[in-house]
């Protein structure tokens, strides 16, 4: 028999407000195998913890209940505590009376009747827990970063310069991310390639990194400390040891009609291309759709001029298998499609575009050689209209409910970088509100209204319509004025909403880390642990979490390296007891178990069986207890029940329901 | 319950609006293509039936105005769609008339000639028996 100690918490008022604490105490005392209760304040607290410890002495405790939070929250707070008061940590439980009780509940009796009910359960697994060992594995000393904007260059850097090797996966053909596409940055207004390149530089330099660019992230198995990934590097076509960025092929590509991603679409590029003239590596890639030897057969004429015989048509996809013990997730963003808005014209005028496609005419080595001009007669725009939050916070089907969180800051810094360059210019800003809560930003914005004399107008644009003379007429609303405006512009500008990039969708599923409904990636706590995923060994880094600017992203990107930092500065983890096993005995090899472990956890061996009134060879199931991450989907799919649980066992399950349904 | 707190109700159930989301934002007025000759404006309707002033909304020259062109409904980033309260507000006006329906004959009378025909063609659309 099992000497249990419950303890509850009241959790301030978080729990006690809704539950009858002393009368969940008072039931305890009457279950089997209690032989102490009580509650307090704030179990978690150091006093709190007292109390258990020397409970678990002085009575000489061989189980434990803590009636209180989430065991997410303080699960591992509380058996730390049992730990160190000489009791197994897996003989204690938690009753969660928080989330799943008091707050849910607002009647004080149903309330305090269900979190007895829970506390029961927990007591009736305790008197069936037996003392579990953590195992040990191997911790990997290498991370992964996968995307090379500034975060995931950012958090390579941090990794590198404590120490450790890192691999970057980079998908396009060189690393930068959005920011390479920045003309100016808010709030200081310094040149984006002027802070970002030399940090490009100095990943590819460091003895630490290796870069892959032009490669995507194939599969992932294992688990922390010890992933091992399939990187699959496409095939360049071009030699990236010969090469020596020279660049003469790209200017005698004759097949010059691809549009320039980097441009957003708004220039041309050649077949082989390098996307802007700071590529790291600056190494060019045969864009084999657009490729005339590819499509006929003939040209090859990039192979003729390269002075470094580094063209080679023949490569193709090579895939690399590699080991790491942590993964950086960085992929980023993209702005959303504009499809759905017709309203604004944008499909239908070349001269209404979107604010990252003005950064690119805004900048020296975009489209325009950074001259402000109307894409559609290359004439300088006189009246320029600024829309904000385009398909930003949209409870509607077309957009993104959230707030883009960037383009308040990023639109008051474009009105105010023409106002100054082109003073003659009109600029409005049609805003809902203008959110700008950074260090020094909202001064930014008033010196754009109050220095640079930007017309901010609190209303939306209802419509855009392209007139025979070549402008647009913007019908919109001030409502703080009461009145509808219109505005003959020659340029519109959309502050579209930002999206996780497209492909971070399938990488949560490669990482088994979640994402939420709008394809963020999820944090393991919203506060507490804003750079980790759910997912051991798996961190978050940039706008792949969330919508932020730099600033924000730098930070968070050094944030994940120290928590990789930390991983990785481990020689061993200890691993989760709480594996399944199954009974040799009743197992008849149906493979059932297999089928349905999503860690590839379980294999089949032949074993001699004995036990009464059987001795034979068989085949049956063995569980590799460094996979199994002790998810349970085999014990349920065991059709003949021999597959269990420690920490977790069917009894204990049994027992739980029993004492629920009592 | 009061008399206005009672239709603003009613305003709510016959429209399925909430107009709790609205988030002001003005796009409703903003492409509107009455704006003009409306005494109350296509984002304040939502502000007059969270105050629960009805009375002045039944009575409000938009009532007539409105063209019912959906634009308002389609646009609204809230999906608060305010255009949905000028309808019902019609509606409250009607029943308040006594018979919840127009008939044919009735509607010449009520036309001025600035009377938007898409408007009659809307309303026989949603009011006919
Ligand atoms: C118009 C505009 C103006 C802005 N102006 C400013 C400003 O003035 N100041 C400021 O502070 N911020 C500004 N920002 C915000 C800034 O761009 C972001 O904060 C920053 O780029 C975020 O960096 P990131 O590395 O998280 O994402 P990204 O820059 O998007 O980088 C992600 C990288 O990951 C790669 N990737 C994606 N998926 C995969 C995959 N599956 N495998 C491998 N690689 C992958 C991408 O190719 C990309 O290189 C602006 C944004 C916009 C849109
Ligand atoms: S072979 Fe292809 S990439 Fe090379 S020059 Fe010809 S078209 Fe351009
Ligand atoms: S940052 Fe500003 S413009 Fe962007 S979605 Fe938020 S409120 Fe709208
Ligand atoms: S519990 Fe079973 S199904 Fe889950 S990981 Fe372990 S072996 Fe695989
Ligand atoms: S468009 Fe919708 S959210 Fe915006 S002011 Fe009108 S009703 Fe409110």
């Amino acid at each position: 028999m099992q000497r249990i100690g419950v303890f509850v918490c009241h959790c301030g008022s978080n729990i006690a407000a809704t539950v009858d604490v002393k009368r969940v105490v008072e039931c305890a005392r009457l279950e089997p195998g209690v032989v102490f209760a009580e509650d307090y304040q704030y179990m978690c607290s150091e006093a709190g913890q007292t109390k258990i410890a020397d409970a678990i002495k002085r009575e000489g405790l061989t189980g434990v209940v803590v009636c209180s939070c989430s065991p997410r929250m303080h699960e591992a707070t509380f058996r730390k505590c049992a730990e160190g008061a000489g009791l197994n940590p897996y003989m204690l439980e938690i009753a969660n009376i928080r989330e799943q009780c008091s707050w849910i509940h607002k009647d004080m009796e149903t309330a305090t009747e269900k979190a007895v009910v829970l506390m029961r359960a927990a007591v009736a697994k305790v008197n069936l827990n037996v003392p579990l060992k953590s195992g040990e594995s191997r911790v990997t000393k290498r991370a992964l970063v996968i995307g090379g904007g500034i975060a995931g260059i950012q958090t390579a850097l941090d990794i590198a310069e404590a120490g450790y090797e890192v691999d970057i996966v980079e998908k396009t053909p060189s690393i930068g991310g959005r920011m390479a596409q920045l003309d100016k940055t808010f709030p200081t207004l310094d040149c984006s390639a002027c802070i970002l390149t030399p940090k490009m530089v100095e990943a590819a330099a460091h003895e630490k990194i290796r870069i892959f660019t032009y490669s995507e992230v194939e599969k992932v198995t294992g688990f922390v400390g010890d992933f091992t990934v399939d990187i699959r590097k496409k095939a360049r076509s071009v030699d990236i040891d010969k090469c020596t960025g020279c660049g003469v092929c790209q200017e005698k590509c004759p097949s010059k009609t691809a549009k320039s991603e980097f441009n957003r679409g708004l220039s041309k590029r050649s077949a082989i291309y390098t996307p802007f003239a700071q590529a790291v590596p600056n190494v060019p890639v045969i864009d084999r759709e657009h490729c005339i030897k590819f499509k006929t057969g003939k040209c090859g004429v990039c192979s003729k001029v390269c002075p470094a015989g580094a063209i080679d048509y023949e490569m193709r996809d090579e895939i690399i298998t590699e080991k790491y013990g942590a993964i950086v997730a960085a992929t980023g963003f993209d702005m959303i499609s504009l499809d759905k808005y017709d309203e604004y014209a944008y499909k239908k005028s070349p001269d209404v575009i979107t604010s990252l496609e003005l950064e690119r005419i805004m900048n020296a080595a975009g489209p325009t050689g950074g001259h402000l001009e109307r894409l559609s007669d290359g004439k300088p725009p006189k009246n320029i209209v600024f829309i904000q939050c385009v398909g930003s916070r949209c409870a509607d089907k077309r957009g993104k409910s959230y707030c883009s969180k960037i383009c308040c800051m990023y639109t008051a810094k474009h009105a105010m970088l023409i106002r100054d360059k082109y003073p003659d210019t009109n600029v409005t800003v049609f805003y809902i509100d203008v959110r700008t809560p950074g260090k020094n930003f909202d001064e930014f914005y008033r010196r754009a209204v109050e220095e640079y004399h930007v017309n901010y107008i609190k209303g939306q644009v209802g419509k855009v319509l392209p007139q025979p003379d070549g402008t647009l007429l913007v019908q919109g609303a001030d409502i703080i004025d009461g009145r509808q405006v219109l505005i003959n512009a020659d340029m519109v500008v959309l502050a579209a909403a930002i999206e996780p990039d497209p492909t971070a969708r399938k990488l949560a599923t490669m990482l088994t880390a979640s994402i939420d409904t709008n394809g963020f990636l999820t944090e393991a706590h919203p506060k507490l642990r804003p750079v980790e995923s759910p997912t051991a060994g798996i961190f978050l880094s940039g706008v792949c979490q969330g919508p932020k600017d730099i600033p924000e992203t730098v930070s968070q990107a050094g944030a994940a390296a120290v928590k990789v930092i930390g991983l990785l500065s481990k020689d061993k983890l200890l691993t989760n007891p709480c594996t399944a096993k199954a009974d040799e005995l009743m197992c008849n090899g149906c493979s059932a178990c297999a089928n349905v472990c999503p860690y590839g956890a379980i294999s089949y061996e032949d074993r001699e069986v004995r036990g009464i009134g059987v001795r034979e060879v068989r085949r049956v199931a063995v569980v590799n207890g460094a996979l199994c991450q002790g998810c349970g989907a085999c014990t349920v799919a065991c059709p003949s029940g021999a597959m269990d649980l420690f920490g977790f066992s069917n009894r204990q399950i049994t027992a739980e329901v029993d004492a629920i349904c009592r | 319950m009061t008399k206005a707190e009672k239709q603003a109700e009613l305003i709510r159930d016959i429209s399925g609006v909430d107009p709790y989301k609205c988030m002001k934002c003005g796009k409703c007025t903003a492409t509107c293509p009455s704006y003009a000759e409306m005494d109350i404006k296509p984002h304040q309707f939502v502000s007059f039936v969270i105050r629960g002033e009805i009375e002045a909304l039944t009575k409000s020259r938009s009532l007539e105005k409105c063209l019912s062109c959906f634009a308002c409904i389609e646009r609204c980033p809230r999906s608060v769609e305010p255009g949905r309260l000028i309808d019902a507000a019609r509606q409250l006006a009607a029943r308040e008339r006594g018979g919840g329906f127009l008939t044919t004959e009735e509607v010449p009378e009520m036309c001025d000639p600035d009377t938007p025909s898409q408007l009659l063609v809307s309303a026989y659309r949603r009011y006919r028996r």
